[in-house]
């Protein structure tokens, strides 16, 4: 009964099938896995079966994790070659047309739910406006990126890890201890969570973002305090494909600087305050004197307002359905209640980005560790995929992948 | 569910939460942890017994018992009724005294405690002059005589604990009037025990520990006899014609005193060490009783020969020519013995003996002085609890049947009543007939009458007979042969060791209509059986699984399989088994179900799971879920634990070693001392300061145990179209993946050859491969499916299969509803992502409406790591209550946990005791009773009598003062009562 699964990893031995898209139209052609040859020459096979010899040509094709990635060189078309299981499906789109956003982590699965191709060639008619591009994202997949900079006082940092279609590990530990915080009381001692330690190469070290001895003061727009070292584990793991981490980072002299005078009234707009303890305390009251937005007790509805609406539902992970047929198709949502309206909010959020430079929607970092965490995106997977240490542990993998059609698909 | 989307939904909605659902705790069944003091009230025919842990528990007739949680952290070192009142007192490891009382309310009895009291001595006294040791509760129930460390005997007024300072013996004015001879200058060390004459109450014998005994007249203060005996004194026991004195001592030796009032050298002694010639242990108590023809019983524990049989725990029992050393499995606490009579005043009936881990009485009226079988405080943990199973309203055919079966199992138990009495029961009959199966570490499972406020055994089944052991099961009934010295006699059931771990019930599944059980175990064996009313001879054939499916590159580091007996073997009546299936490798079975309709068995391991015919004796399907790389789970449980075992031996070796270097150089040596001091302290210091951290890491495929099969599940549904429902398998693992098979079953006429068939359906993969623990279908109407046969047997309404069919997978961390046949999310529920806390337990209850009759509905019962139990309503999935439940800490606690289908719970508090609790507002089984002094007069009298210690007939020594005093006594006993009785009536009145 296994064998059912097994039957198109035998034809992905020899030959990749290809299914191109361009506007309405498609081609199925096929390659050679083991000589997939040079991109240009992909690039040309590409314009020559779709009689479209002049026209440039922006290249994207399906990952395994259901994102659709560029093809725009040899490294990365020889990715997408042998990582096609077995059908390799591409996108094209006039350069003069592209729509740069539907790049990354998520984006085909974001929007609709619904088949992949129906995404990416309608351009979405209820966009308004065109979203700023701040780079190319050619090479790039979203990683981590700082949000929610308006609403947070200056001594929090809340950071999003993509770990979806990352084969990086999140890597860091979290431990128990002790904070200090000034009440009307007087200095007080509180338990707290913290950051212990970042594993070398791990998603989490290589935004930059996080530290050791950073405070974890929420998980998803979940306040931590009065949970035990284990239950936030669990919440954590439980967010792993989308972890959204409020900390108050241990270094401060990094905070992001607002502009404008919208912020708290606490620790005033110069970002390097000096003294550890005097910052938790001004940090706790610029966080509550924002009001009852800002309030820790209203936090979680804040937190979703100004989150993309896309971003929620990229949480809700597709679960893999496969039928007898051995066939996988991500699950689709029963129409019910789940139809959630789609990116109105999401302007406002742009706009936001826009104005506070130091967010981008890759992770940009204003200490300038920008370059080693931006290009970590596809690189991470070459690197993987290469680093197998022997052979045999390939074949033993590759074998896993076998009827990891089933399990990994 | 329509109606309450109505507007205005939410407070009706809660309206309907408060009628459906409260939480309690509502009675503890098994045995306490660690009991530490027993007494006995014969005028209340209650027992009580203190813990370890401050609890203090009473218990009368079947399903009258109470229990009361000192406030202090502290044990209960011991008890005594106040006697003819329903007082007690209690003395605590801290020192202090509680007085705790059963106060009627509303009809019932309950255990209040109505006062502490700690001694104070004089300002500047050391804590020793004050520290209690002996505790006498005067026969007049005013009085309590508290005897202490420093050798001083306080008196106290109860209940009020009021000090009666001229009343006071010191130990000054004793040992003014003890002869300078025996004194010397020795201390007489603590007060060790206090009896009070059975016939004089004003007389008390004050025995202090270097042996002296002092009759002390309580009246005329002042000292009537001593009674010089030379060894450490451990009891005192004033006979009841009050003509002697028994005392034991540490050296195994009693000596009998005779009680002269006058004359001080005149008394007699007569010394005996029952088992002597070599040394022995202390006799730690000793109490004669009168027979009414022939000889006294006499009763002792201890005073073993210290070489030979110093680790038993043994009383002896004597009467006459007959002379039985009982041998208990863990060590005495306390023992007592009940008198017959209507008075209690006849022979010795029952000796009740409280050991460490159950209690055993022996009927002393029936030849060969059988075990009486006690209807509570059973030690559930005989052999280590290994896992149970519930099954709810047992029909009254197959609860016959297991009775039958039990019974003729208990032939050897003595036919007389339960001697104990006390209070009655007002709790009302048990609705419905429950079952709790409880599997054990010996390959035994144990099935519980849960219906009620008692959980009584009914039957056992042992598993181990089917296989070979290396034990031979008949060891322990060799011992006792002939002319053996002590003569032993091995009673009690707990046996905490087991032959062969492998053995361990690890699952159990009951159906209650056909009575086919299936037991799986730690060596990966499955058991399926079938209840039998006759004794059987059968070989049952084995069949190996190869769970496995060729792949290759493992080895099973952990245990082999059990070798099955190839010969016939005879079962008795019950259960027997008739098919067996071996799993390889032979990893423990976690999970496993039957369908009795379709006679099927689905079983999992770690490494896949299988399918079995047990008509055709045929298994039908394997499917391996091992994930290739997982190398934990290939090798076997063992290899595990010995390398967590290895680190911690190395650490203690490393401490141990420089501690070593310390103690050896220290004479000679400062300087390397100094060194070795820093070493360990900088060492103990890494220890502490090396934070506990936690991984955050998302789940991969590539994690340990993610093939670890966590649920199955028959359901006859919707898999393949929306039109035909056919027979199906549901399987959950470890690393988040479901795999559906659909079933061909043969016609009913050719179900016997043609085969059974499975095909692969779906497979579901969650994303957030969190392990699954639950599946279960909902039918149209959003129900639960039934349990297989229980339509056929009109005791369920059967399954909407109009509507469409939904798949409910509970995962550690949400609950997620899936459309059937196509498998689309439709609802969830997230747990962990929003708290934290993990589903560790899940089941389906029915929860009635304690408002109206007919309203009802079924939901999940959820309990968390964090030990909180959910309900989580269904098909909805909305949290509907939650209640602090389980210390969170108590990890074995909420691995134990079981819910009943009517929401009840049990879980382990103690490897001994079940607590029981309910979600629902409908099922509630908790003790209701009531106990009242007995109240007429004329009985009263003769009992203060008889409780005196005296009867009337007999007392020809009873002089005239003593007789004053005793009606003084009665008459202001009486007196009590009475006005007990107004307030009494004034209550149930009110």
């Amino acid at each position: 009964m296994n064998k059912n699964h097994r039957v198109p990893s035998n034809r992905s031995l020899s030959a990749v099938e290809v299914k191109s898209k361009f506007g309405a139209e498609f081609r199925r052609f096929s390659l050679d896995r083991s000589k997939p040859g040079r991109f240009d020459e992909f690039y040309g096979l590409l314009q020559h079966v779709h009689r479209i010899p002049n026209v440039e040509l922006l290249v994207g094709y399906a990952d395994v994790h259901g994102d659709l990635l560029p093809i725009n060189n040899d490294d990365n078309y020889h990715k997408a070659i042998s990582t096609a299981s077995p059908l390799l499906r591409l996108f094209l789109q006039r350069k003069e047309e592209a729509d740069y956003s539907t790049f990354g982590t998520d984006s085909l699965t974001r929007k609709k739910n619904t088949v992949l191709s129906a995404v990416l060639l309608r351009p979405d008619a209820a966009r308004k406006k065109a979203p700023v591009i701040i780079s190319l994202p050619r090479d790039f997949r979203p990683v981590s990126s700082i949000i929610d900079v308006d609403i947070l006082p200056e001594t929090h940092r809340r950071v999003r890890l993509y770990k979806h279609g990352q084969e990086k590990p999140l890597g860091f530990y979290i431990r128990d201890g002790s904070s200090v915080r000034v009440t009307p009381q007087g200095l007080e001692k509180v338990p707290g969570i913290f950051i212990s330690r970042m594993v070398p190469g791990g998603l989490a070290e290589s935004t930059g973002l996080l530290a050791v001895n950073d405070e974890v003061l929420e998980v998803n727009g979940i306040e931590v305090a009065g949970k035990s070292l284990d239950q936030v584990t669990d919440m954590m793991i439980a967010n792993s494909h989308n972890l959204i981490i409020t900390v108050k980072p241990a270094n401060q002299r990094n905070n992001v600087v607002r502009g404008g005078g919208g912020g708290g009234g606490g620790g005033g707009t110069a970002s390097g305050s000096s003294g550890r303890s005097s910052d938790s305390g001004a940090s706790y009251y610029g966080y509550s004197s924002q009001g009852g937005v800002g309030a820790a007790a209203s936090m979680p509805t804040h937190i979703i307002q100004n989150f993309p609406a896309g971003d929620l539902d990229s949480d809700e992970e597709e679960d893999l359905v496969i039928d007898a047929r051995g066939q996988a198709e991500p699950i689709r949502r029963a129409s019910s209640n789940y139809s959630m309206p789609l990116l109105p909010r999401y302007e406002p959020h742009l706009n936001l980005r826009t104005a506070a430079s130091s967010t981008s929607t890759l992770s940009v970092n204003a200490n300038g560790t920008l370059p080693a965490s931006g290009s970590s995106g596809s690189l991470s997977n070459t690197n993987a995929t290469s680093s197998t240490p022997s052979p045999e542990r390939g074949t033993e993998r590759r074998s896993l992948e076998e009827d990891g059609t089933v399990i990994t698909l | 569910m329509k109606r309450f989307r109505r507007h205005g939904h939410e407070s009706q909605r809660d309206r309907l939460k408060q009628e459906l659902f409260q939480f309690n705790k509502t009675v503890e069944h098994g045995f306490p942890h660690q009991p530490s003091a027993l007494s006995f009230s014969p005028s209340l025919q209650l027992l009580a017994i203190g813990t370890r842990s401050g609890a203090i528990k009473l218990y009368g007739a079947p399903g009258v018992e109470f229990m009361g949680l000192h406030d202090e952290n502290a044990a209960v070192t011991q008890v005594h009724f106040l006697p003819h009142q329903v007082e007690l007192v209690t003395l605590l490891d801290d020192n202090s005294l509680h007085m705790w009382t059963l106060r009627a309310h509303k009809g019932l009895s309950e255990l209040l405690e109505i006062g502490r009291f700690t001694l104070t001595g004089p300002p500047g006294a050391p804590p020793s002059v004050t520290r209690v040791t002996a505790v006498l509760a005067h026969s007049s129930g005013e009085l309590l005589l508290l005897g202490t460390e420093g050798g001083h005997v306080f008196i106290v007024e109860v209940p009020g604990f009021r000090e009666l300072e001229e009343r006071n013996i010191s130990l000054d004015q004793v040992s003014t009037s003890v002869p300078e001879d025996y004194i010397g200058r020795r201390n007489l060390e603590h007060v060790e025990a206090l009896q009070e004459n059975p016939l004089n109450p004003n007389q008390v014998v004050i025995g202090y520990g270097r042996g002296l005994m002092v009759i002390w007249d309580l009246e005329k203060h002042c000292a009537i006899q001593h009674i010089p005996a030379t060894q450490q004194l451990e009891s005192v026991w004033w006979t009841e014609d009050a003509a002697y004195i028994l005392s034991s001592h540490s050296d195994g030796s009693y000596c009998r005193w005779m009680v002269g009032v006058e004359d001080l050298n005149d008394e007699e002694e007569k010394s005996d060490i029952p088992y002597g010639h070599f040394p022995c242990k202390a006799i730690s108590k000793i109490v004669q009783l009168p027979a009414e023809e022939g000889p006294p019983f006499l009763f002792f524990s201890g005073g073993m020969p210290r070489a030979s049989y110093g680790d038993r725990h043994c009383i002896t029992v004597i009467h006459g020519k007959t002379h039985v050393a009982l041998d208990f499995t863990s060590r005495i606490i306390d023992f007592f013995v009940i008198r017959g009579g209507s008075h209690h005043t006849g022979d010795p009936s029952a000796l009740v003996v409280l050991v460490e881990e159950e209690l055993v009485v022996i009927d002393l009226q029936t030849e060969g002085w059988p075990v009486i079988q006690t209807p509570y405080l059973v030690p559930l943990h005989s052999s280590a609890i290994t896992c149970s199973h519930h099954v709810s309203a047992i029909p009254i055919k197959l609860w016959e049947r297991v009775i039958a079966a039990g019974d003729l199992q208990k032939t050897h138990y003595s036919k007389q009543p339960w001697p104990i009495t006390g209070g009655q029961s007002l709790a009302p009959d048990p609705p419905q007939r429950d079952l709790l199966l409880t599997g054990h570490e010996d390959g035994t499972v144990r099935f519980w009458d849960a219906s009620g406020v008692c959980l009584y055994p009914m039957y056992k089944l042992s598993t181990a007979g089917v296989f070979h052991t290396d034990a031979d099961p008949n060891d322990n009934m060799n011992q006792g042969s002939e002319g053996e010295w002590p003569p032993f006699r091995k009673v009690g059931c707990f046996d905490p060791y087991s032959d062969d771990p492998r053995l361990g019930v690890q699952k159990i599944h009951l159906c209650k209509y056909s009575g086919y059980l299936t037991v799986a175990g730690t060596a990966g064996q499955i058991l399926v059986l079938e209840l039998n009313d006759e004794a059987a001879d059968q070989i049952v054939e084995a069949k190996v699984v190869d769970l496995l499916q060729g792949q290759e590159g493992f080895r099973w580091k952990g245990h082999t399989r059990l070798d099955v007996r190839e010969e016939p073997v005879q079962f008795p009546p019950g259960f027997q088994p008739f098919a067996l299936v071996q799993c390889q490798p032979p990893a423990v079975v976690t999970a496993l179900t039957l369908h009795s309709e379709w006679k099927l068995v689905a079983f999992g391991t770690s490494h896949g799971f299988g399918l079995y015919d047990y008509q055709q004796k045929n298994n039908v399907f394997v499917k391996c879920t091992l994930n290739p790389s997982d190398q934990l789970a290939m090798e076997g449980p063992l290899s595990r634990v010995k390398s967590i075992k290895k680190s911690l031996r190395q650490s203690f070796r490393r401490i141990r070693r420089s501690r070593v270097s310390l103690r050896k150089h220290h004479v000679n040596n400062a300087a390397k001392l100094q060194e070795a001091n820093a070493r360990l302290e900088a060492e103990l210091a890494e220890m502490e300061l090396a934070p506990v951290q936690r991984k955050i890491e998302a789940r991969s495929s590539d994690d340990s145990f993610t093939g670890l099969v966590r649920t199955l599940y028959f359901a006859d549904t919707f898999l393949t179209d929306s039109s035909h429902n056919t027979p199906s398998l549901w399987a959950g693992t470890n690393g988040g993946c479901v795999f559906a098979y659909m079933l061909r079953l043969p016609a009913v006429e050719h179900r016997a050859d043609e085969p059974v068939t499975a095909q692969p359906a779906k497979e579901i993969q969650l994303m957030h491969r969190a392990p699954v623990v639950g599946i279960v279908v909902l039918d149209g109407h959003g129900a639960p499916l039934p349990e297989p046969l229980e339509v056929a047997h009109d005791l369920a309404r059967s399954p909407d299969m109009q509507g469409s069919h939904h798949l409910l997978v509970i995962s550690e961390e949400q609950f997620k509803v899936f459309t059937l046949p196509k498998v689309s999310a439709k609802m969830k529920l997230k747990l962990t992502a929003v708290d934290g806390s993990r589903v560790r337990r899940v089941g389906v209850s029915w929860f009635g409406s304690s408002k109206s009759e007919e309203y009802g509905e079924s939901g999940l019962v959820v309990l968390t790591n964090q030990g909180d139990v959910h309900v989580v309503s269904l098909p909805s999935v909305k949290l509907q209550v939650q209640y602090p439940c389980i210390r969170r800490e108590d990890v074995s606690g909420i691995a134990s946990c079981v819910f009943t289908k009517h929401g009840q719970g049990f879980y382990l508090i103690s490897p001994s005791e079940f607590e029981r609790f309910s979600l629902s507002t409908r099922f509630l089984v908790e003790p209701r009773c009531l106990v009242e002094l007995p109240l007429h007069s004329g009985s009263n009298k003769r009992r203060i009598h008889s409780d005196g210690g005296s009867s009337t007939h007999r007392s020809t020594r009873l002089d005239s003062e003593d007789a004053e005093v005793l009606q003084e006594i009665q008459k202001s006993l009486e007196g009590d009562q009475t006005s007990f009785l107004e307030n009494n009536v004034k209550s149930a009145v009110a």
